[in-house]
């Protein structure tokens, strides 16, 4: 197992969706590009060879794990950026409007947003209905680019990838289907989400790689108007200066993830359930946002409903356990979650709400906290409030 | 002793921060987010949240930020704007004082688990014949027990101004020998949730619906028009339409009725003001209050004036000593001691 700072000094860290830690194979790997292949690999000598296999071989890694071609890859700056691109990419080349469910990461609804497009209301599990994308299709003209994620990154729904790729082949045949992978890459086999889709985008650090990279594929034959225009690395998709470094990072955090994965699923699903479970046990309010075993198997998604997140996440703070409840706005503060109210869940439960994220560092001790600091936080707010 | 200091980002909230820090109390800081639209004036926006947050970490104390948002457009937002509705002037930064500072965020506190809620208010609480009591800050200029007057005997017990018995200069000079980047930041003056480029009637445009309405003379005669009743304010002068001539004030705003009643100065002095929603401190404050003579404040920083105070129902009656210029509906009044210095009641004006 491996050893991450925070557990050293005692804190139990749930909150891998926000940021996983940085693998020990993706730091050793790294470490030769901090001095010795420094090189910008855009040039023609002897240190700029080197740098430029390393990112050849990188993108071999990468996508052996996706199952795409090479030359499919582009490396960004992370999720944010392979959303824009996506989208606004999408609509720039072609016109034409885009489309996503309302569950959406703010980083693919706020550009749908942005360009006047069309936002599909979900199911109450959280993810979009094929049966409801197809019938806004069908009424929305001139469709660019429909974006769905994989997985949600705060309730952990997975989407039906298949069947929303035929809703879209069927009543908007020339659209780009993007998907937002970023939560998908350490539960779904990436190979299985692929042939469905034209784009797929990645974030390394949900991975344990680094922050600052992320993985855009784009579809051979698939046109997206570049967000960065500039010397035309990655092949004119994206124009700036290769992260060396980062992508060798990424590279390496995804294989290991990749490999482990199947066993990893089964382990931490094993984890993630104990914790529904004591958690809706033990606290008369607590909710599972999903049904039993559904969702990816990272994410432990609870409501307690007549409780506020915000003191919650602070007792659990102090209680050494770092989760977390919705997005943040740009002052730190929570803003109540569109994910739940895209859900129809009631007030008392969305300000309530609790994710657990697991990853590859997480424990059987790290639940055992987990769970007690929890019981205790919601017994405490629960004993003030009668 | 535990204590969680809210740090609107301001120099007064920094440097109570750094005192309670170096008094050895465990200290956490927060930031309440309470307007959520557009502002660029406030103690809310992103900027003052970010000041807030690296003081805190100047100061080596940990820092929150708390949505209070809801209760924030409930309690102080919505209200303002109804206010307006019906023609009053109201003064939301004491309803937030009242629901959010510290309603909202004492109920937080003890949730949480503090001994104590530290603003940065220039107010004092001192204790008087064996129980709390708020009275001015050390600062005369910058005094404001009259926009947290409301705070009850039992909020005292767990409220604390350290920057009260303070002078604003040494607040700041506190804040600038720790090196916090709020020593020299200016004072916030406006209503945090209303943009300076927009102001009052651009705030209030979308929200609820002007109407033009006549001014009138005392004989009921039309000397002018503004296009909006909602936002007169009694003793307004400017703004009215009247052109030149003599002084002429808002002396009556009778929204229904569209009419705006204009005359001289004079009219504008009562011999008392009816008010209603009162606060008392300790519930033995009324009875000595209805038997004394009292100085009154009816705006912030604003003159004492010398009254007694008479009970009928739920009303209250402010008999001035002589007679005084009107305080516009929706203000507060502030009761004091004959010194001048303990606060001892307040008020919203109703008439």
């Amino acid at each position: 197992m491996t050893t991450v700072q925070n557990s050293a000094s005692g804190y139990v860290y749930l909150d891998h969706a926000a940021t996983s830690p940085l693998r020990p194979e993706a730091r050793a790997a790294m470490e030769p590009f901090g001095d010795v292949t420094f090189a910008n690999p855009s040039g023609s000598h002897k240190f700029a060879r080197e740098a430029r296999r390393a990112i050849d071989e990188a993108r071999d890694v990468v996508a052996a794990a996706i199952g795409c071609r090479p030359g499919e890859i582009v490396f960004t700056s992370g999720g944010t950026e392979g959303a824009n691109a996506a989208v606004l990419g999408a609509v720039r080349r072609h016109g034409g409007r885009a489309v996503c469910p309302a569950t959406e990461h703010h980083a693919v609804l706020h550009c749908v947003e942005h360009v006047g497009g069309v936002v599909v209301p979900v199911a109450q599990h959280g993810s979009v209905d094929p049966g409801v994308l197809r019938s806004v299709l069908e009424s929305t003209d001139d469709v660019a680019v429909v974006s769905v994620m994989a997985v949600n990154n705060e309730t952990g729904a997975i989407t039906d990838m298949e069947k929303v790729s035929h809703a879209v082949r069927g009543r908007a045949g020339n659209a780009i289907l993007h998907t937002d992978a970023v939560q998908a890459a350490c539960w779904l086999d990436l190979r299985t989400l692929w042939p469905h889709v034209d784009v797929l985008t990645l974030s390394a650090h949900k991975f344990g790689g680094p922050k600052g990279v992320g993985v855009m594929v784009v579809r051979e034959g698939v046109v997206l108007e570049p967000l960065m225009l500039g010397g035309g690395q990655e092949r004119d998709r994206r124009s700036g200066t290769h992260n060396v470094a980062g992508i060798v990072g990424t590279a390496e955090a995804l294989r290991v993830t990749d490999e482990t994965r199947n066993e990893e699923v089964e382990r931490v699903r094993a984890l993630r359930d104990s914790l529904v479970t004591r958690l809706t046990a033990d606290i008369p309010c607590a909710v599972p946002t999903l049904a039993a075993g559904e969702g990816s198997a990272g994410t432990a998604h609870v409501c307690l409903d007549g409780l506020e997140s915000e003191s919650l996440l602070y007792l659990l703070d102090t209680a050494g356990v770092c989760v977390s409840a919705a997005s943040a706005c740009a002052s730190g503060a929570m803003e109540p979650s569109h994910v739940l109210a895209a859900m129809n869940l009631p007030k008392s439960r969305i300000n309530g709400s609790l994710r657990f994220s697991l990853g590859h560092t997480t424990t059987a001790h790290d639940i055992d906290v987990a769970v007690d600091a929890t019981v205790a936080a919601a017994a405490r707010l629960l004993a003030v409030k009668s | 002793m535990k204590i969680l200091v809210a740090m609107s980002g301001g120099v007064d909230s920094s440097a109570a921060a750094l005192i309670l820090r170096e008094q050895g109390h465990e200290v956490v800081g927060v930031t309440m987010r309470l307007w959520g639209g557009e502002s660029d004036t406030g103690c809310c926006s992103v900027s003052d949240v970010d000041d807030a947050r690296r003081v805190a970490q100047q100061v080596g104390i940990d820092h929150l930020v708390f949505n209070f948002s809801d209760d924030f457009d409930r309690h102080v937002v919505e209200p303002y704007v109804a206010s307006h509705v019906q023609g009053t002037t109201p003064n939301p930064c004491i309803e937030c004082n009242r629901h959010l500072k510290f309603d909202r965020l004492i109920e937080r506190g003890r949730e949480l688990g503090f001994d104590a809620v530290a603003t940065g208010h220039h107010a004092r609480i001192v204790t008087r014949d064996g129980r709390p009591r708020l009275a001015r800050g050390e600062d005369s200029q910058k005094d404001q027990s009259y926009v947290v007057h409301m705070l009850s005997g039992a909020d005292l017990d767990y409220v604390l101004f350290p920057v009260g018995d303070m002078n604003k200069s040494e607040v700041r000079e506190q804040a600038g020998r720790a090196g916090l980047r709020t020593a020299t930041k200016p004072d916030s003056q406006d209503v945090c949730f209303i943009g300076s480029t927009i102001g009052r009637a651009g705030f209030l445009e979308p929200r609820l619906t002007f109407n033009p309405a006549d001014v009138v003379d005392s004989t009921g005669a039309k000397v002018g028009e503004v296009p909006a009743v909602e936002l007169v304010t009694l003793g307004q002068r400017r703004g009215l339409g009247l052109g030149g001539g003599d002084k002429r004030y808002v002396v009556a705003v009778d929204v229904p009725s569209r009419r705006v009643t204009v005359g001289d100065e004079a009219q504008l002095f009562v011999d008392h003001t009816v008010v209603a929603n009162v606060a008392w401190p300790h519930a033995d404050d009324e009875a000595f209050v209805l038997s004394s003579e009292v100085l009154v404040q009816g705006s912030a920083h604003g003159e004492r004036s010398a009254a007694r105070v008479e009970r009928d129902g739920n009303r209250y009656r402010v008999v001035w000593s002589r007679p005084t210029r009107r305080i516009a509906p929706g203000q507060t009044v502030v009761f004091y001691d004959d010194t001048d210095t303990f606060v001892l009641g307040g008020a919203i004006v109703t008439e």
